[in-house]
């Protein structure tokens, strides 16, 4: 960073978007509910919360916008999703039999855009992981876009992208039987 | 056959024919005398050359438990560097992987070539009458490769890699058969950290036994000809070979060893027929769509190289012991390396079939490690007891190449990776 960009004015042009729009408060609300589904391991419900075309994405490079020609985490579509569900639940998989306990909390949400059909939101996700013992953390900028629908309430608004950029999304974390 | 007590023995007679001791896991001081004894002194698997493609190119990455650096020195050369400054220490290098002219310490600027070399000290005058640049440079370790798979030792007095290798050598030409005409390379790397013994994950790349019950979830999430391609566990031609120096391979697909082998009478999966019209449509011809496609899910065995890397199916696995507790594994995701138009629809077919499986959120990868896990806490119980290696002794063959041999269910391939951590671990 050079003298003059450091000292620089910060952009203040036009006004910043509010978490207290209407619009946005849908958002966050679906998406607290979302992580509250996930806590809960309730996954059919979480699972219901994406539109058919929604994107769920963990990727290892967390600058990447685009994932079809890179090595993710986790890069599900619908179909992925109803198979990493079934995975979850079914009680084939020892990992998610003997999963671990999670809390997550998300914040620090930032409205990227807004319009009456869609929402963008930034925001931070630390989850607490407990097992056997060991508390581990995983903290992640999450990305989340928000297809308003018509209903009062919100009841029919749904995910259609979630990226989780972990901070250490390209070190070695230990292998999960949960969903960030 | 008797399966008394073996743990109070010496280390290198922790192994027996059917059986290794228990504290072989949990033993911090067997730990460290591994450390020495294998990992510091035979051939550790460090790269693909694909990783460090042209001059300046370099990977960090380990040792045993020592840092280095895998660098693309001017002249092409491949150089292995312990990333550690000859003047107080300090690591040289803490990317990932890039291309660079080379490297400098961040302490007091001590300058280092691509291949190690000292090039600059910050006011040299200190240094009048005491130190010559061209008297020491980053210790390099002796490197070779073979078939793309760069190895480092840090003994310059052991055999040549292709000799270690041995029969080996001749599977992973096979291996390379994937690409379909193509080089390989990597596209990418999971890792993830299992609180276990890094022998536990050695065993496990050709434990077949394991297979459709730890990943019965995996099974179940893929179409039916992938479920069925793997379903191995009855078939008299799936078996595991002792290759010698440790390594093993074990044949989960035996119709898919020699990819280079095709009668034409076996269909193409319908998972793939997407990519398929995508290439038809990039005008490649029918034959090279069909040496790619039928590539797509890998050669049909694993390879185990003793005692960090084998090349499994579709990907590399390599295993980095962090201590007697915790070890650290990267599955590499390959592919054919080629025109975009005609290799990018494959390795996108390729990319997510590795998603699938492997990584900390795949639909292997954690139910191997949770596997992984519940051996290391069990093992804690009377690590007096030994741990049984002798599934199948009584009907392995030796077979016309001279491989032990017997079913790919069986045990084979630890008795492998055991006999040469014995010898290396002996003091003779």
């Amino acid at each position: 960073m050079t003298e003059s960009s450091r000292l620089a004015e910060p952009d203040i042009t036009g006004a910043p978007l509010s978490t207290a729009d209407p619009r946005v408060q849908r958002s966050i609300d679906l998406v607290w509910r979302e992580a509250d589904l996930l806590d809960r391991k309730e996954y059919v419900a979480w699972n219901a919360l994406y539109d058919e075309d929604g994107l769920y994405v963990i990727p290892i490079d967390r600058e990447a916008q685009e994932f079809d020609d890179v090595l993710n985490m986790v890069y599900d579509d619908a179909h992925m999703r109803q198979a990493r569900v079934t995975r979850m639940i079914e009680g084939y998989a020892i990992a998610a039999v003997d999963a671990a306990i999670t809390v997550r909390t998300v914040s620090r949400f930032i409205p990227v855009e807004v319009s009456d059909e869609e929402v963008t939101l930034r925001a931070a996700q630390v989850l607490v992981a407990f097992k056997r013992g060991v508390h581990d953390l995983w903290a992640a900028d999450v990305e989340y876009r928000v297809r308003l629908g018509d209903e009062a309430g919100g009841r029919d608004d749904r995910l259609v992208r979630k990226v989780v950029r972990l901070v250490d999304s390209d070190g070695a974390p230990p292998a999960a039987g949960f969903l960030l | 056959m008797t399966l008394d007590d073996i743990a109070s023995e010496a280390p290198a007679d922790l192994v027996r024919a059917n059986r290794v001791a228990g504290r072989m896991y949990t033993d911090p001081d067997i730990f460290d005398l591994e450390i020495s004894k294998i990992f510091e002194s035979t051939w550790v698997w460090v790269a693909h050359e694909s990783e460090i493609p042209k001059p300046g190119s370099f990977k960090s990455t380990h040792v045993g438990r020592q840092p280095v650096i895998v660098t693309r020195d001017r002249k092409g050369g491949i150089n292995t560097l312990l990333n550690r400054c000859r003047h107080r220490g300090a690591s040289v290098c803490e990317v990932k992987s890039g291309v660079a002219n080379g490297f400098t310490c961040p302490y007091h600027a001590w300058s280092y070539s691509l291949d190690g070399q000292l090039r600059g000290i910050p006011y040299p005058d200190g240094y009048e009458g005491v130190l010559e640049k061209g008297d020491i440079s980053l210790r390099r370790l002796r490197t070779e490769s073979y078939g793309g798979m760069v190895f480092a030792t840090f003994k310059d007095d052991i055999e040549s890699l292709e000799d270690f290798l041995g029969d080996a050598k001749s599977w992973i030409d096979l291996f390379m058969k994937q690409g379909g005409g193509y080089p390989l390379k990597v596209l990418g790397t999971h890792q993830f950290t299992f609180k276990g013994n890094w022998k536990i994950q050695l065993e496990n790349t050709t434990d077949g036994y394991h297979f459709p019950i730890v990943h019965r979830s995996w099974m179940a999430s893929v179409d039916a000809e992938t479920a069925d391609m793997m379903s191995f566990m009855t078939d008299p031609e799936a078996v595991t070979h002792d290759l010698g120096h440790g390594h093993s391979v074990a044949q989960m697909v035996p119709e898919h060893t020699d990819l280079g082998l095709d009668d034409g009478t076996e269909p193409l999966q319908r998972r793939f027929d997407g990519v398929v019209e995508r290439l038809r449509a990039q005008g490649v011809d029918e034959a090279e769509i069909r040496r790619l496609v039928r590539s797509i899910h890998g050669t049909g065995f694993n390879l185990n190289l003793f005692p960090n890397v084998s090349m499994s199916i579709a990907f590399f696995r390599t295993l980095r012991p962090v201590s007697v507790d915790e070890t650290v594994v990267e599955h590499i995701a390959i592919g054919p390396d080629g025109p975009p138009e005609v290799v990018g629809p494959v390795n996108q077919e390729r990319l997510r079939a590795h998603e699938h499986f492997q990584g900390p959120f795949g639909f292997g990868t954690p139910d191997d490690a949770e596997g992984w896990d519940r051996v290391q806490r069990g093992a804690q119980a009377a690590p007096s007891m030994p741990i049984l290696v002798n599934r199948g002794l009584g009907r392995e063959k030796s077979g016309p190449q001279g491989w032990a041999t017997s079913h790919i269910t069986d045990e084979t391939g630890m008795r492998a990776a055991y006999q040469a951590w014995k010898e290396m671990m002996s003091d003779d």
